[in-house]
């Protein structure tokens, strides 16, 4: 079985983010592989273990994600293909264009995994578009997932805690959301290991690919931090009967 | 002028109170607003979308297809009614289902879609949404034909703006596709309000040490028509299910209360509930960090201030 998994490179989300100029952010700050990309790695690295076959991690990134690719490489998958572009924030149907091309460069894959979304732009929508790129059928919010006589089955979660269960042929896309499953920490072997695996690199230039850039990100705003809490003092009884009053008559958010 | 699509979302036939808000969003200088309306009673649904300024409501239907069990389908039908009626503006609520339905009319029109919206400005084709989970907020330009926009729960302000409103049938050519088939949906075991839209949310922490401990906060929770949160820490050790976890990795939640009992405050959590209108701090430790970003705080044991606050809500 032939495996993909899209590997997005972001900023840890404990970092502090401080916007520069009209729409970047400082980046000299730790990056590493989207949270939900390691429910989608540790899937593939399970079902390759089940069923034989490769793994194989695409990146579009900077040329600084080899780290992340590599951290990722260490966690059960083969090879990896790291697609290098100048910017972090991409348009949505740019990357899934991309990430479709290389794909279909590498040769046909059984299952792609992906996240349900990317930390940083929250864009919850490239494994979608490239699903529709590669006219296979996609199933976001994965909490679980199997394989059986060429059918994939997933369930996905939706509103106020009710699940669907979803039937898909193959190949097909399966976006992860935490739940899904419980990641490795990699081994010092595996990281070793890691460091010899493939990788391949692609400037996007040499793709050959006209990008539509449906969106632009005009600007970025710090949103500031709320200064601290008023503290309400006092017996436990008296400082509960003060909160409601001001939850009710100050702040008008409860009747 | 400008014909904006609003894709309702319903439970029961009604319509959900969190479709307020998108339908405001979609008001402006004699915008022409068509609500969505697919497996519900369009006509029980009229008094209501009126209210909020609909002049249409397309009852949407597949061709013998079960639009329901085929979101591909549906997505299919819901373009159809765009190209039919020549709404280029489509919106709808950032849920799962609105995101999910969303994402495919955007894949397959090949058009730009922005999700989790604060704010649409449809004459400009701008959005306001967050990057970085709540650190900062991101000013977007859609470039094109349509424009597709997934606003979260409880952004807008919802605004009456009185309409009448006309029922339509509509009924589109999707075929049939096998590619990808819900099969069933497990409903869950309470009919409690969606975490993502509630107006009032109580959540604990690590120290509610178990699942029977959470009654106290659904008794607070109960007392304001809330529901019950939970951090990761409650999720990982079994207090709390998956599906109530906010934050990062859990909801992204926007009430106008929300009330953190015995949680420190970390910035995943913050992640989900930034946004939310008053945030208020149940904590023993007096430098515990969420008190260095929240509205208001009690210094206690959650067992003692919780039920008090529960008795307090019922005078
Ligand atoms: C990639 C990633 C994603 C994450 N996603 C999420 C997420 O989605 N949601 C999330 O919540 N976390 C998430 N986390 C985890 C997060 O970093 C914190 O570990 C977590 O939020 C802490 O949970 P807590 O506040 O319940 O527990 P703790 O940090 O242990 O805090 C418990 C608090 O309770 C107080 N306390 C103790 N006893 C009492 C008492 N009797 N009465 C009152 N107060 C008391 C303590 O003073 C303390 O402040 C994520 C982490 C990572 C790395
Ligand atoms: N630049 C990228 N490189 C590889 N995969 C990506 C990239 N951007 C997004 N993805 C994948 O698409 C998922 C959803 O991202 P998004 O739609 O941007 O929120 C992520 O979890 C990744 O699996």
């Amino acid at each position: 079985m032939k495996v993909f998994v899209c590997v997005k490179n972001v900023p840890d989300t404990a970092a502090n983010i401080r916007v520069v100029g009209e729409n970047s952010f400082d980046e000299s700050i730790k990056f590493l592989i989207n949270p939900y990309d390691e429910y989608a790695i540790e899937e593939a690295a399970r079902l390759v273990e089940k069923e034989g076959g490769e793994v194989v991690l695409v990146t579009v990134g900077k040329e600084s994600a080899i780290k992340t690719v590599r951290s990722a490489l260490a966690l059960g998958s083969h090879r990896a293909i790291l697609v290098t572009t100048d910017k972090q924030f991409l348009d949505s149907a740019d990357t899934a264009a991309i990430l479709q091309k290389v794909m279909e460069d590498d040769g046909p894959a059984d299952i792609i995994f992906a996240g349900k979304q990317a930390v940083d732009s929250e864009a919850m929508q490239t494994a979608y578009r490239l699903a529709e790129g590669l006219n296979i059928p996609i199933a976001s919010d994965v909490t679980e997932f199997s394989v059986a006589n060429d059918k994939v089955s997933v369930e996905r979660e939706i509103g106020g805690g009710e699940r669907e269960i979803i039937e898909m042929t193959m190949p097909c896309v399966v976006a992860a959301s935490k739940g899904l499953n419980e990641p490795r920490y990699p081994k010092l072997p595996d990281v070793m290991k890691a460091k010899k695996k493939e990788v391949k690199q692609i400037a996007l230039a040499d793709l050959g690919l006209t990008l539509t850039s449906e969106t632009k990100l005009v600007t970025l705003e710090q949103v500031p931090d709320r200064s601290g809490a008023k503290i309400i003092g006092g017996s436990v009884s008296g400082g509960v009967a003060e909160l409601v009053k001001i939850l009710r008559e100050d702040e008008k958010v409860i009747s | 002028m400008t014909k904006v699509a609003v894709l309702i979302e319903t439970t029961d036939n009604e319509v959900k109170a969190a479709n307020f808000g998108v339908l405001t969003a979609a008001h402006g200088d004699g915008h022409e607003i068509y609500a969505f309306l697919t497996g519900a009673d369009a006509e029980g649904c009229k008094a209501v979308l009126g209210k909020y300024g609909v002049g249409a409501i397309i009852s949407i239907e597949g061709d013998g297809a079960d639009l329901q069990a085929k979101p591909d389908l549906k997505a299919k039908a819901i373009i159809a009614a765009m190209k039919e009626y020549e709404t280029s503006v489509l919106l709808a609520l950032s849920s799962s289902e609105g995101r999910d339905i969303l994402a495919r009319v955007a894949a397959s029109l090949k058009v730009p879609l922005a999700t989790d919206c604060l704010s649409v400005d449809i004459s400009s084709s701008t959005v306001r949404k967050p990057y970085f989970s709540g650190k900062t907020i991101a000013t977007l330009k859609m470039n094109g034909a349509y424009f597709l926009s997934a606003i979260r729960p409880n952004a807008v302000e919802p605004a009456e703006a009185p309409a009448e409103a006309a029922v339509i049938s509509f009924t589109a050519v999707v075929g049939d596709y096998d590619g990808l088939v819900v099969k069933e949906i497990k409903q869950s075991s309470s009919g409690k309000v969606d975490l993502s839209e509630a107006n009032v949310i109580v959540s604990g922490g690590r120290p509610i040490g178990s699942e029977e401990n959470f009654k106290i906060l659904e008794e607070c929770a109960d007392a304001m028509g809330g529901a019950v949160g939970a951090s990761r820490v409650s999720v990982d050790e079994g207090y709390a299910p998956h599906s109530i976890q906010v934050g990062q990795t859990g909801k992204i939640v926007n009430p106008r209360l929300y009330i953190a009992c015995g949680i420190s405050g970390s910035v995943q959590h913050f992640a989900g509930m930034k946004t939310s209108k008053v945030i208020v701090a149940i904590n023993s430790d007096k430098d515990a960090p969420i008190f260095n970003k929240c509205d208001y705080g009690i210094v206690g044991d959650i067992f003692e201030v919780v039920p008090a606050l529960t008795a307090e809500l019922a005078k």
